[in-house]
């Protein structure tokens, strides 16, 4: 079956089973989007559609008709995906990495809707993100300074 | 893999739900998980799956006349973004999974599931929440507390979808809303319990306490909130006690689930000046 979507500003039409997992779609050439429990419960798959945060690994492809898609690989290259992968190294945010991808589209979504967010907001933005390394502390301080340079740097989310 | 379908016009949703007796799904939030796969090999469904979530006519919230009226696949997070929502709804959705997850699991889907853990029934039964079936034959209004029959049963046949959720303004009371799990975030309850009491001219005037995880469907207390209207709390408490029949598994126990959900009727009589006055023990 066609499926339209937008990847990262990209269009795309695929032919694809339409109960597919947008997950393993994704991830037959954008790798960054990972898997770690394919149940919605860890975040690791976080991307967003139409500019909404979701678990990748709970959505049938069909659902994705006519989306707009946006991945860790989308994030990356813009001026606050720089931003916060270098907030990210500094504060020591990412210790395997796995989680990561999930965690900086969770933290993007969460500074998008609250650019200067307290602790507390930070950890409830992180909610649905399981990380085994870290125990959240530093990447909460990645976030806060993340927060922070983009207020000093104008840098929209 | 099966046949599915995501339609945009109802009409052709309910052909395709009475043809197939297709499977009605909305956010996938949990059926995707009970159907899960090997990785890259997509979902295992036994039968038709019929999206819901491109009819915009199950994506809409509106208030009026004390009524809100909740389109039944419309994601947590557009309900919360919603001005004019009830506290007791506001807190238990909140309360449920994490922000990924709010984006697209429904009410419907909370409800239709058909948990006794389903985190927004307490407040629904609290609220004596209508929902609207719909079929080829026409709509029905079954209210909250007479569509479940059982753990993952309902009223619901086989060529019906649950368009809609009706939820009656609650008066100027208290309310209370406790939600008891492992954790905050992502958490199946242990047991969850929504109540409303209401005080005019000093006297207790309504009082509703619904109670999820401790029964095959979630439940009112309904003798106990009557002793509690005619002032005898000792007995009320007793009078709970007996509705609870909770099961041990995986996330409790039981004798957990009984003395908690007993407390959390405590707590919330605590709460209001009238019920505190009364003696407990």
């Amino acid at each position: 079956m066609k499926i339209k979507m937008t990847i990262n500003d990209q269009s795309h039409t695929l032919d694809v089973h339409p109960m597919m997992r947008l997950l393993d779609i994704l991830r037959e050439n954008l790798t960054g989007s990972k898997e770690g429990c394919g149940e919605g419960e860890c975040g690791a798959c976080s991307v967003f559609m139409n500019g909404a945060l979701v678990n990748s690994c709970l959505i049938p492809v069909l659902q994705c008709d006519e989306a707009e898609i946006f991945t860790i690989e989308g994030i990356k290259d813009t001026a606050a995906g720089k931003l916060i992968a270098g907030a990210f190294a500094e504060a020591h945010s990412a210790q395997c990495g796995f989680c990561t991808p999930g965690m900086v589209m969770a933290a993007v979504n969460l500074l998008r809707q609250n650019p200067n967010p307290s602790e507390a907001e930070i950890r409830e933005g992180l909610s649905g993100n399981i990380c085994r390394c870290t125990g959240y502390d530093m990447i909460v301080d990645g976030i806060q300074l993340a927060a922070r340079r983009a207020k000093e740097e104008a840098v929209p989310w | 893999m099966v046949n599915c379908l995501r339609p945009k016009s109802l009409d052709e949703a309910l052909a395709f739900r009475a043809e197939t007796k297709a499977l009605p799904f909305a956010g996938g939030t949990d059926l995707m998980v009970k159907h899960r796969g090997y990785s890259g090999t997509g979902p295992r469904f036994d039968r038709p799956v019929l999206f819901l979530d491109a009819l915009e006519s199950l994506r809409t919230i509106s208030l009026s006349n004390g009524l809100i009226r909740i389109g039944a696949a419309l994601p947590l997070a557009d309900i919360l973004a919603f001005s004019g929502l009830p506290e007791l709804l506001r807190r238990s959705l909140s309360s449920i999974a994490a922000p990924g997850l709010r984006n697209r699991a429904s009410l419907g889907g909370n409800i239709a599931n058909a948990s006794p853990a389903g985190d927004s029934l307490p407040p629904l039964y609290v609220h004596e929440a209508l929902l609207v079936l719909k079929s080829l034959r026409g709509e029905r209004q079954v209210p909250i507390d007479k569509f479940f029959t059982g753990p993952g049963a309902s009223v619901l046949a086989e060529d019906e979808i649950l368009s809609e959720i009706q939820v009656p303004l609650l008066g100027q009371g208290l309310v209370y809303y406790r939600k008891v799990g492992t954790r905050k975030a992502n958490a199946l309850s242990k047991i969850s319990a929504a109540g409303y009491a209401l005080t005019q001219n000093g006297k207790l005037t309504d009082f509703r306490f619904a109670v999820g995880a401790v029964a095959p469907t979630v439940i009112r207390l309904k003798k106990a909130e009557e002793m509690l209207l005619a002032g005898t709390a000792e007995a009320a408490l007793q009078a709970a006690a007996e509705y609870l029949r909770p099961i041990d598994d995986q996330r409790s126990t039981a004798a957990y689930r009984t003395q908690t959900a007993l407390n959390s009727l405590k707590e919330f009589m605590g709460m209001h000046p009238q019920l505190k006055s009364i003696k407990m023990k």
